[in-house]
């Protein structure tokens, strides 16, 4: 796969979002419009009662080149959830389906924990108004932990192909001792489920789907796919489960699968096209990839250094 | 309409002195019936923390079959061990309730986590026992039976029941959490899932009980059972604020079913009340009801929810 990266798209400090969310704006994700494109993201508030960060859902309408932010989000996106919700402490990716006539919308839920900082689960909520504001289905998750995949299911992303939904997400595997300074670090991995209605999922429990490369910590994130020709291409970030925050050489960075049958998937970071540049800001950190069509074009948005702590950028497929 | 003769208290934890885990409490009875005893699982306490909060495990006590006041051991240890850091059981294991089938005694359990704005949130976990019920294994690390869109927190209490060559889990779900003075308070109904395997739940995403007291009563125990011709449920319930005193504490209902999934509830038909005075004057809840050697029986909890043991009826009268 071969990129035109077309560099830093958005930075929050430079726009009025709700809430005087100034930093981050991760995860970009897009809805498609036959003149712009609107590109979510999740911006960050303080918590004034903990003091702890609450990640919520913006939007800014781009232009079809990319080039100038046409609006940003006013209102609310949608609403975190009521006190205990899975969602009550951030939703943080949304990921948005258009499917017959619909705007699906598929959260992932933040909850804080005692023992460990949080737990996360998927949810689904409907837009009525072209994307402005979604409305959850209920107040509880579509996705959440099973048997074997015992916590931390999020970061869902879905398609529709070959007559079903396919959803690709994360979940945990284990939870790793506190050491060294640092808080207990969570290990997760991709997985896939299906569903003929985007309600009701078959999950695969328990099977990572991804191959690892560092080691078995190897964390995965924020799965991404689209089908070119009769190929399915698979984005998504990695890194160390310990000392990744600021440590570059153990951080996020994008790997890469394909598929040819939505089953088996073969790792190939190396075809992926995309690593740190030399300088600025995403030479130290890449992040949350979205892989999405466009006026026969196919892009990639992601964020850069600091977990896209001053926001995110696109590149442009040029070759397979 | 069901009479019972009380029979009086069977089994007092605080009286246990060499197992520093069961201080206190036993709540929540189910009994697994032997040759020549009837064991009897409850969940119990080892002193609160620091931070004036509890872990719980679940034990069991076995009682002489012909003689259900003469204790002939206590368990040594807990029946299923706590769950690892980060995962949903890592601060409880309470209740549990167990069936054989196929040779295998199969526990279903609810598991404690703690949470940071609300004190926890509770999912229902699976084991499978290979010393006679002494001790089981967990299938997973996860929940069997998680969070959804209309059970969006706050399952526990399984009840796992077998009828009509299907597997019956009765339980019940969080709707809302309410803050009773500042305190965060979870409201629950009851519900049912049913299943082939015991793996592969299908919740019936109803309320099985209607409410009677206030609409955000907390109904809890649901304990299923057939005989002559019906499914009979007892259950507990009470009001959802200032619920630990007498009056606005638990009391013991009833419902009835011809299909397992419609239930009619008359609470005057149960045939059980608070005793004048005694270990169970303050507050009756989390019947099990069982039959034995051509008798029906009821164990349930007295005074602050078997903080001081259960105790049991025998049935006198049934008019259906």
């Amino acid at each position: 796969m071969k990129w035109l990266k077309k560099g830093l798209i958005f930075n929050p400090a430079e726009h009025n979002l709700p809430q005087n969310c100034r930093e981050f704006a991760q995860s970009p994700q897009t809805l498609v419009f036959d003149d712009f494109v609107r590109i979510y993201f999740s911006t960050r508030t303080k918590d004034e009662l903990s003091g702890k960060y609450l990640s919520l859902i913006a939007f800014a309408d781009f232009d079809k080149n990319f080039t100038k932010v046409l609006n940003t989000s006013s209102q609310t996106v949608i609403e975190l959830g009521a006190l205990g919700s899975f969602d009550e402490h951030g939703i943080f990716p949304i990921n948005i389906v258009r499917h017959a006539d619909k705007i699906l919308a598929y959260t992932c839920g933040w909850s804080r924990r005692v023992s460990v900082s949080v737990e996360t689960a998927t949810g689904l909520a409907i837009s009525e108004d072209n994307g402005l504001s979604f409305t959850k289905i209920g107040t509880g998750p579509v996705l959440s932990s099973s048997l074997h995949e015992p916590v931390l299911v999020g970061d869902s992303f879905v398609q529709f192909y070959e007559g079903r939904f396919h959803m690709w997400y994360i979940y945990g595997k284990k939870w790793i001792a506190a050491h060294g300074g640092e808080p207990p670090a969570r290990v997760y991995k991709i997985a896939h489920a299906v569903s003929n209605d985007g309600i009701n999922w078959q999950k695969e429990e328990g099977k990572q789907i991804i191959a690892d490369v560092l080691n078995e910590n190897e964390c995965q994130a924020l799965p991404t796919v689209t089908k070119i020709d009769n190929r399915y291409h698979m984005y998504f970030c990695f890194r160390e489960a310990t000392d990744f925050r600021k440590n570059a050489k153990r951080g996020y960075r994008l790997g890469y699968a394909w598929s040819d049958d939505l089953l088996t998937w073969t790792r190939d970071d190396a075809n992926g096209g995309m690593g740190f540049s030399e300088t600025g800001w995403d030479s130290e950190m890449m992040c949350y990839p979205h892989i999405f069509q466009c006026d026969n074009t196919c892009y990639l948005l992601y964020n850069g250094n600091e977990f896209g702590k001053h926001g995110f950028g696109i590149a442009a497929l040029l070759a397979l | 309409m069901f009479k019972w003769k009380k029979l009086g208290r069977v089994f007092n934890p605080v009286e246990i002195k060499d197992r520093p885990w069961l201080k206190e409490f036993a709540q929540a009875p189910a009994v697994l019936i032997f040759d020549d005893f009837v064991r009897v699982y409850f969940s119990c306490r080892p002193p609160a923390d620091e931070n004036g909060q509890y872990v719980s495990y679940s034990a069991y006590v076995d009682l002489n079959r012909n003689n259900l006041f003469d204790i002939l051991r206590v368990s040594d240890a807990p029946v299923l061990k706590l769950g690892a850091l980060g995962m949903f059981d890592e601060f409880g294991t309470y209740p549990v309730s167990v069936i054989r089938y196929n040779n295998e005694i199969r526990a279903y359990y609810a598991g404690w986590t703690r949470c940071e704005s609300v004190p926890f949130n509770v999912a229902i976990g699976y084991g499978i026992s290979n010393d006679d019920g002494k001790t089981f294994e967990k299938i997973g690390e996860g929940p069997v039976l998680s969070y959804s869109i209309d059970e969006p927190f706050v399952l526990s209490g399984p009840k796992i029941r077998r009828f009509n060559n299907k597997f019956y889990l009765f339980y019940i779900a969080g709707k809302k959490w309410i803050l009773d003075n500042g305190k965060p308070e979870p409201v629950y109904t009851i519900r049912l899932a049913t299943s082939d395997d015991g793996f592969n739940w299908t919740k019936e995403n109803k309320d099985l009980v209607t409410y009677k007291i206030e609409e955000h009563e907390a109904q809890a125990s649901p304990d299923v059972f057939f005989y002559q011709g019906k499914y009979h449920m007892f259950f507990c319930y009470r009001h959802s604020r200032d619920y630990r005193g007498k009056e606005n504490g638990y009391r013991i209902g009833y419902a009835s079913s011809t299909d397992c999934v419609n239930w009619l509830r008359d609470d005057c038909k149960a045939g059980i009340d608070v005793s004048e005075d005694g270990w169970d004057s303050e507050m009756i809840s989390y019947p099990h009801v069982f039959e034995l050697d051509g008798e029906v029986y009821m164990f349930y909890l007295g005074n602050q929810v078997g903080k001081y043991g259960f105790g049991l009826a025998k049935l006198s009268e049934y008019q259906p």
